[in-house]
């Protein structure tokens, strides 16, 4: 861990901060008329469409978005680009927070929720053959270790205070969880991969119910890459949108390093998207000239945008064309995500499925409660290293 | 009923006993369920009868052609003779009489004597009050006299029929004999109305079953008809309804339509209007054996305005004359877009990427070392 990061300090009460607040006071209203009224009365999802929104955004969608720790740290741990070690920290704790919300999402969706807490108790009678458990295990279990690698940092206000019997053992802890540091990263890294590719599984499931230009084994290996690009694209946007929110030194630099990481995993996602549908022969199912063929070659346009707006090094080092290609990058993969769990879901003829107020109203306050919770963590904790203004003034 | 159809006609109460308890539930709970009494009902009969309580029934016949009678005699559930000797004690009826003359006259007299306030009086056919009522006597006396004595001492009337229930064809113009429905001459009395021409021998049963078994008239509507059996129109089950709602008719008898069984409607039927339940309960227990389900249109007979008094060709007029334009739809809801959702988060998009485009370009000048302009977060 970076020993250089700092709290960034400041009012934690501010006009942004009340805003985010706001939003997600309307997400509070709208989760509780779920759970008192129930699935029916909240949300659009019917017999045809068992899941919607809150899956496809809030747990595929944002477990990808949530993907930052994981590609941050494949580059640091395992291709040994030390130099992007700065970013480590604030990856992880988006990572974290998306994640948990992640997992949010789906105690939302789960139609007897009041009955979850039976789930972890009684695992001898889980079903080891589902897809669907191997995600959930996986990202309970990533949750855990993303928040138990924080600890020490968002631990440290209590280790550098005064002395007390709680200091010693938070002291204590945080040793323990350095010391693991190793066997946890290897650990982090292996869920990530687990349940970033079984979110394409669990689709490639739903057989010929998935429209052909999706259905293909391929889907697993796809979503992982994507995942990677995205995760980069996150980073990006989220350190972009520190610098301005904070007033600080934008890590360009090391930015433009991320950037030029995110192209080849693009380029993997086109290829692998393209070559699956000719070595399937489903080519001519892109120009059928329906609703899903538009969205698919949609898809694979905003694949290539990025691409093409950070081809060259000039365009990696100007930031705000930075931020508009992580931006259309966030919204390839998102739309991929959005076409294979929705759009290309086909569960018989006259269903349909949009999401309601209500259930746009959750989504919309679990991110903002997200953003206000960055702020908080990022102001209070030695998250953010680099120099803040002021710093760079009094120098 | 194999051992109750061989009974002779004079029986006393030690008579039943031949009959098995077994066979006896039988009947009642065929009989109970035949009208939709219930199993309950048909316990409390079984109870009643073994008691030696069935129902005295005195039936009388003035201007009418025996036809209710005829269709009584075909109903096989239950079939006539466990009706007459297990759940009823036909004391008088001209038709099935063994007796004859003096002696028929003699049962009438006994009958109503014993069960005096108790018996159940049927009234079939018309009587004729014009000129004292001389166009039906039977032993001497006007059919006015004998209806106005023996329901006037009974425990339930029933006009069985629609001449019995309000003139029917003797009523009919120019009506020279002065016929009326048994209502019109026992005043201050409930007579429940089973109109028909003939008169389905179910709804029958099912009404004095339901008196035997609870003492009660089933519910009426307002030209006294039981509202189980006249409670809505043909035309609301008739089997050839689908033809009426496509719009496909039989213009005249024996043309195409009418061969592939369309709708009567154009030929007269006034099903439309007419309150029974015959598209339901065929009579004699054939299938199809009724007016329409023969492919002749109903001629409203349980209805006093319509039967002998609206041509037989006549259409009627209906609430709703032409057949929807566009087919209702079939699809169950199955999901749905709000529009209101749809604008929610068209404009949660639009503004995200608004504002992160319009951010974005706010960022392009800024040098590595430059802090962004913006607002405190």
């Amino acid at each position: 861990m970076s020993t250089h990061a700092a709290p960034v300090g400041g009012p934690l009460v501010t006009t942004g901060t009340r805003l985010f607040a706001g939003i997600f006071g309307l997400g509070v209203i709208a989760i509780a008329w779920r759970l008192l009224l129930g699935l029916g009365s909240a949300t659009a999802l019917n017999d045809g469409y068992p899941f919607g929104l809150w899956i496809a955004f809030d747990v595929v969608t944002g477990a990808a978005l949530a993907c930052g720790g994981y590609a941050v740290g494949l580059l640091v741990y395992i291709l040994n680009q030390g130099k992007y070690h700065p970013v480590m920290r604030p990856a992880m704790v988006t990572s974290a927070l998306g994640y948990t919300l992640a997992g949010v999402g789906v105690g939302l969706d789960v139609g007897r929720w009041w009955s979850l807490w039976r789930v972890p108790l009684f695992f001898w009678r889980w079903n080891f053959n589902s897809a669907l458990l191997e995600v959930a295990l996986c990202i309970m279990a990533y949750i855990a270790v993303l928040w138990l690698r924080l600890a020490p940092a968002l631990l440290e206000p209590y280790t550098s205070g005064p002395d007390s019997p709680w200091r010693r053992r938070a002291i204590t802890f945080s040793r323990i969880i350095d010391k693991l540091s190793v066997p946890m990263i290897a650990l982090g890294l292996v869920l990530a991969t687990m349940h970033q590719s079984s979110l394409g599984t669990l689709m490639l499931l739903a057989g010929s119910r998935l429209h052909i230009l999706w259905r293909t084994p391929m889907l697993p290996l796809m979503f992982l890459v994507s995942s990677i690009s995205m995760g980069y694209a996150v980073v990006v946007f989220e350190s972009a949108f520190s610098s301005v929110a904070f007033k600080r030194k934008p890590e360009i630099d090391m930015l433009a390093g991320l950037a030029g990481a995110m192209a080849p995993t693009l380029w993997v996602v086109v290829l692998l998207r393209v070559g699956d549908l000719a070595w399937r022969g489903q080519v001519g199912a892109l120009f059928a000239g329906d609703g899903r063929a538009v969205m698919a070659t949609l898809e694979i346009v905003f694949f290539l945008i990025p691409i093409v707006m950070l081809a060259s090094p000039a365009q990696r080092r100007d930031l705000g064309n930075l931020v508009r290609a992580a931006m259309a990058m966030i919204f390839a993969g998102t739309l991929f995500r959005f076409d294979t769990f929705l759009v290309a879901f086909m569960p018989g003829a006259n269903w349909s499925y949009f999401p309601s107020v209500p259930e746009t109203a959750v989504t919309v306050g679990l991110v903002a409660f997200e953003v206000l919770a960055y702020v908080v963590i990022v102001k209070t904790f030695p998250i953010l290293s680099g120099q803040t203004l002021a710093e760079r003034q009094a120098l | 009923m194999a051992a109750t159809s061989r009974l002779p006609l004079e029986f006393d109460a030690q008579s039943l006993s031949t009959v098995s308890r077994r066979d006896f539930v039988r009947v009642c709970t065929m009989a109970a369920a035949a009208v939709g009494l219930g199993p309950l009902a048909a316990e409390r009969f079984v109870e009643a009868a073994a008691n030696g309580l069935r129902p005295s029934v005195i039936w009388l016949q003035f201007q009418e052609c025996t036809g209710c009678t005829e269709s009584l005699l075909r109903a096989s559930h239950p079939a006539i003779d466990t009706l007459l000797f297990d759940l009823i004690s036909l004391d008088y009826h001209e038709t099935l009489f063994a007796a004859a003359g003096h002696q028929a006259e003699a049962a009438l007299k006994q009958a109503m004597a014993a069960n005096a306030g108790k018996y159940v009086c049927i009234v079939e056919g018309a009587i004729p009050t014009k000129d004292n009522g001389i166009y039906c006597m039977i032993g001497g006396r006007t059919a006015l006299d004998i209806v106005q004595d023996v329901a006037g001492k009974a425990g339930a009337i029933i006009a069985i029929g629609s001449c019995a229930s309000w003139g029917g064809v003797p009523s009919a113009d120019p009506n020279p004999t002065g016929a009326v429905g048994a209502h019109a001459v026992l005043k201050g009395k409930t007579v429940v109305n089973i109109p028909g021409c003939p008169a389905n021998p179910y709804n029958l049963l099912g009404t004095v079953l339901q008196y035997a078994t609870y003492g009660t008239l089933p519910e009426l509507d307002a030209e006294n008809r039981p509202k189980f059996a006249y409670g809505s129109t043909i035309h609301e089950h008739c089997p050839r309804r689908a033809h009426f709602d496509a719009g496909r008719f039989a213009k005249k008898f024996g043309d195409e339509g009418h061969r592939l069984g369309y709708c009567l409607y154009e030929l007269g039927c006034k099903g439309p209007a007419t309150h029974a339940n015959c598209s339901v309960q065929h009579f004699g227990d054939v299938v199809d054996a009724w007016p329409i389900g023969l492919g002749h249109p109903c001629f409203g007979c349980t209805e006093q305005k319509i039967a002998f008094r609206v041509p037989l060709h006549t259409t009627v007029e209906i609430d709703r004359p032409t057949p929807p334009d566009t087919y209702p739809p079939i699809h169950a809801v199955q999901g749905g877009v709000s529009p209101i959702a749809t604008g929610v988060a068209g404009a949660i998009l639009g503004g995200l990427a608004g504002a992160g485009y319009v951010a974005s370009r706010k960022l392009t000048p800024v040098a590595s070392d430059e802090p962004p302009k913006s607002p405190e977060v």
